[in-house]
C-alpha cells in the first residue's frame, strides 16, 4: 500500500527544500552525451552546484516531447553507442554523490526491457521513479503495479490543457510530485514563460496536495526565482543541456559552462 | 446492419494493440476530436457534405477494372480486378481520409492544419482540402524527401501550404511525424493534426479507417453486381495500412474472402533492410502513440526500414493490422523492391496503367497468389495510388534516362539517387 512506503529520495529533497522555505531545483541530463562518463561527471557536476534532484533522461529515437537542444543531445549519445543499462550506472553514480534522481524515458524502452525489470532495475540502482512524457495514467496498469512493486514514484504530466476531471485522476495516480507543463510545447528554453504555469499549479493545489514542480521552457536564474515562489520545485533541461551542446568537443568547457549556470539557477531557487 | 461495424474497445484498443501513448498535453484535443467525428459520423449533414465531397470533387465510386491480359501473362490465369482508388482527385486514396478530417477541422472551429508527409501525397492531399475549405496548412517532411521529391514539395506550395524541412533524426517520415505532434502540442487550440494513417493514438486508426471504409463497401457492392461473387482474396499494399484498412474493413465478415496485406520487403528481409513489421524482427512496441508492431532493437529504439516506396518506408503499422494478423483473419507478406519495380513493369505494358510503386506491391502479391490459386481464382487488388509521381524513379530504376546506367548492372539496393519513390501509403 502507498500509504505504508518508505519515503523516496526524492519526497526527501523536497522536503528538505521545503523546510529551507525554497523550492527544490530539478536538473535534467541525458545518460550518454557526450560520453557515458562524460555524462556522469556532468551529473555530478550539477548535484555539487546545487541541484537537488537529477532527471536523467534516457535517449530515444523519437523523442516526441522534446525540442533541438535534446534531440541533438540524444540523437549523440545514441550515435555514442549508449544503452539502456546505462541509465542505471547513472542512476547509481548521482544516488553515491547524495543527490536523489528520476529517469525521464519515454515508454517504448521500458515496455521493451519489461515494465517490472526495468522498474527492478532502477530501484536497486537508488533511482526513485520515472518521468513519462509519453504515458498517461489510462494506459499505465503495468507501471502503476511496478512502481508499487518496486516502491517507485511515478511522475506523471500535467498541462495547461488539462481538463479538471484528468488533473484529480492524474494527480491522484501520481506519487513523488507531479510534472507540471509551464506552457503548451516541447522542452526548451523560451525568453518569457507567461503566465500559464501559476495558474496550471493553482489548479492542481486546489485538487490535490502532492508537490508540483515545473518544467518546459525554465532557463534563466530569474525564470527559475520566479517559479519558485508558486512551485514545489524548478526543472530545468534544455539550458543545461546547452552548456554541453555548445561544446561539443571541449568536455571540460562544456562542464564549467554547465556548474556556472547550475550555481546561478540554484542561486536563484534560493533568493 | 448488413454492414457491421464493430464496437469500439475501451481506450481504442484492436485486441491488445492501440491505445493512445501521448503527452498529456494532447488528451484533452484527442478526447474533443473522438466527440466530434462520433457526432459527425451520426449527422446526417456531415455525411451528406462528405459524400457529397466524394462524388463531385474526389470523383467516387471509384470504378473496378478487369486486367485479362496483365493477370493471362503475370497471374497464373487468375481473374484480377483493380479497385481504381489511383483515379481519385490527387491521384491516390489519401483523398478520403483529407476531406473527412479537414471538415471535422471546420466543426471543431479549428483554422489550421498540419500534416506529415513520407514524400509527398499526404501532403499534397492535405493541402488540397485545406485550400478547397480556407484553412491554413503546414506540411512536415523530411529534409531527405524535400531533396528528392523538390516537384512535390512545389506542388504543396503552389496549393498555399508552408513545406517544413525536417532535420532530425533519419531526416524522414518518421521523424515528420515526431515533428507534427511537436508543432501539434504547442498549437493545439487552433491546430488539427490530420494525421495520413491508421496509427497514431486513439481515435485516428478508427476514424482514419473509418473514412477510408467507402473503398471496400464500394468495391464489395461492384463485386457482387458486376463479377456475380465476392472475390477470393483482397490485395493491398501496407505501409501504414490505410488503403488496406479501408478495403478490408467491408469484408472482414465475408469468411471466405482472404486478405492479404503485402509490406515493403526492401532487400529481403534477411539482407535487414526492409519496411516489413510483420516477417522481420520486429515485435510490438509503442510508436507514435499506438501499441503495435513496431522495427525495434532489443532495447526499443526504432530500426529505420528500407522499401523502394517511400509510402511504405515506415518503422510502423496500424494497431488494427497488428490485431488482424494477430487473430489470423489478415496474412502479411513481404514484396522485394525488385518484385515491385518488376510487377510496376507488368501492369505499365500489359493494361496501360502505372501503379504507383506503392501499389505495385499490391500488383507483386496478386501476381504471387494467381500462381498459387490458378485461373479459377478471382483477386481485387486495391490500386491506392496512381504511378505518374514515380516516373522519375521508374525511369532511373530501369535505366531509360539518357545518361543512366541500368539499374540491373548496380547491386540490388542500390538504386541510384532519387529511386526511392514517394509516398502514398502511409
Amino acid at each position: 500500500m502507498s500509504e505504508m512506503r518508505t519515503e523516496s529520495s526524492v519526497s526527501a529533497a523536497l522536503a528538505n527544500a521545503r523546510a529551507e522555505d525554497r523550492a527544490a531545483l530539478v536538473g535534467y541530463l541525458p545518460v550518454g552525451y557526450p560520453t557515458v562518463e562524460g555524462s556522469l561527471e556532468a551529473m555530478r557536476t550539477m548535484v555539487r552546484a546545487g541541484v537537488d534532484i537529477v532527471e536523467i533522461g534516457l535517449p530515444y529515437t523519437d523523442p516526441l516531447m522534446d525540442g533541438p537542444v535534446i534531440q541533438t543531445a540524444a540523437t549523440g549519445a545514441l550515435a555514442a553507442g549508449v544503452h539502456v543499462d546505462d541509465v542505471f550506472r547513472a542512476a547509481q553514480a548521482v544516488t553515491d554523490e547524495g543527490a536523489a534522481c528520476v529517469v525521464m524515458t519515454y515508454w517504448n524502452p521500458v515496455l521493451r526491457r519489461g515494465v517490472d525489470k526495468f522498474a527492478a532495475d532502477l530501484a536497486a540502482a537508488g533511482g526513485s521513479g520515472l518521468v513519462t512524457p509519453d504515458l498517461v495514467p489510462d494506459e499505465a496498469a503495468d507501471w502503476l503495479a511496478a512502481s508499487d512493486a518496486h516502491d517507485l514514484d511515478r511522475i506523471f504530466l500535467v498541462a495547461p490543457s488539462s481538463t479538471p476531471e484528468r488533473l484529480v485522476s492524474t494527480t491522484a495516480a501520481s506519487r513523488g510530485f507531479v510534472y507540471a507543463s509551464a506552457l503548451m510545447g516541447v522542452t526548451g528554453a523560451r525568453s518569457a514563460l507567461g503566465g500559464d504555469a501559476a495558474v496550471l499549479v493553482d489548479r492542481v493545489r486546489q485538487v490535490s496536495d502532492i508537490p508540483v514542480c515545473v518544467g518546459l521552457g525554465v532557463s534563466t536564474a530569474e525564470q527559475a526565482h520566479q517559479v519558485a515562489q508558486f512551485a514545489d520545485g524548478v526543472i530545468v533541461g534544455s539550458a543545461l543541456v546547452s552548456c554541453l551542446v555548445d561544446a561539443p568537443d571541449d568536455l571540460d568547457r562544456g562542464l564549467a559552462g554547465l556548474d556556472m549556470l547550475a550555481r546561478e539557477i540554484a542561486e536563484g531557487v534560493r533568493r | 446492419m448488413t454492414d457491421s461495424t464493430p464496437a469500439p474497445q475501451p481506450l481504442g484498443r484492436f485486441g491488445a494493440y492501440g491505445g493512445r501513448y501521448v503527452p498529456e498535453a494532447l488528451v484533452a484535443a484527442l478526447e474533443e476530436l473522438d466527440e466530434h467525428r462520433r457526432k459527425a459520423m451520426a449527422d446526417p449533414a456531415f455525411l451528406g457534405e462528405l459524400t457529397e465531397l466524394q462524388r463531385s470533387y474526389t470523383g467516387r465510386p471509384s470504378i473496378l477494372t478487369s486486367v485479362p491480359r496483365f493477370a493471362a501473362e503475370h497471374c497464373g490465369g487468375a481473374q484480377v480486378v483493380l479497385k481504381r482508388e489511383d483515379l481519385n482527385h490527387t491521384g491516390s486514396h489519401k483523398i478520403n481520409n483529407v476531406l473527412g478530417q479537414a471538415l471535422l477541422t471546420k466543426r471543431m472551429g479549428k483554422t489550421r492544419v498540419i500534416a506529415e508527409t513520407g514524400a509527398g501525397q499526404h501532403g499534397v492531399a492535405t493541402a488540397t482540402a485545406a485550400a478547397l475549405m480556407g484553412l491554413d496548412c503546414t506540411v512536415y517532411m523530411g529534409r531527405v524527401d524535400t531533396e528528392r521529391q523538390a516537384l512535390n514539395v512545389a506542388r504543396m506550395r503552389l496549393l498555399g501550404a508552408e513545406v517544413v524541412p525536417v532535420d532530425h533524426g533519419s531526416r524522414t517520415l518518421k521523424d515528420a511525424v515526431n515533428e507534427a505532434f511537436r508543432d501539434w502540442v504547442a498549437n493545439v487550440g487552433h491546430t488539427h493534426y490530420v494525421l495520413g494513417t491508421v496509427t497514431g493514438p486513439y481515435p485516428f486508426p478508427e476514424m482514419v479507417r473509418d473514412f477510408h471504409r467507402v473503398i471496400g463497401v464500394e468495391a464489395r457492392a461492384q463485386m457482387l453486381d458486376e463479377y456475380g461473387r465476392l472475390p477470393d482474396a483482397v490485395l493491398a499494399c501496407v505501409g501504414g495500412g490505410s488503403n488496406a484498412m479501408g478495403i478490408f474493413h467491408r469484408f472482414l465478415d465475408d469468411a471466405d474472402v482472404r486478405l492479404i496485406g503485402l509490406e515493403g520487403g526492401g532487400e529481403g528481409i534477411s539482407s535487414g533492410r526492409h519496411a516489413s513489421r510483420f516477417s522481420g524482427e520486429a515485435s510490438p512496441g509503442v510508436l507514435h502513440g499506438a501499441f503495435t508492431y513496431v522495427l525495434q532493437d532489443d532495447e526499443g529504439q526504432t530500426i529505420e526500414s528500407h522499401s523502394v516506396s517511400a509510402g511504405l518506408d515506415y518503422p510502423s503499422v496500424g494497431p488494427e493490422h497488428s490485431y488482424l494478423r494477430d487473430a489470423g483473419r489478415a496474412e502479411y507478406r513481404p514484396i522485394t523492391d525488385t518484385q515491385a519495380m518488376e510487377a510496376f513493369r507488368a501492369l505499365s505494358r500489359t493494361e496501360g496503367i502505372l501503379p504507383a510503386i506503392e501499389s505495385a506491391h499490391a500488383v507483386a502479391g496478386a501476381m504471387q497468389l494467381g500462381q498459387e490459386l490458378g485461373p479459377d481464382a478471382l483477386l481485387l487488388v486495391n490500386l491506392s495510388g496512381r504511378g505518374d509521381k514515380d516516373v522519375h524513379t521508374a525511369a532511373q530504376w530501369f535505366g531509360l534516362l539518357e545518361g543512366d546506367d541500368p539499374i540491373e548492372s548496380a547491386p540490388i539496393g542500390q538504386a541510384p539517387d532519387g529511386a526511392e519513390g514517394e509516398g502514398v501509403q502511409l
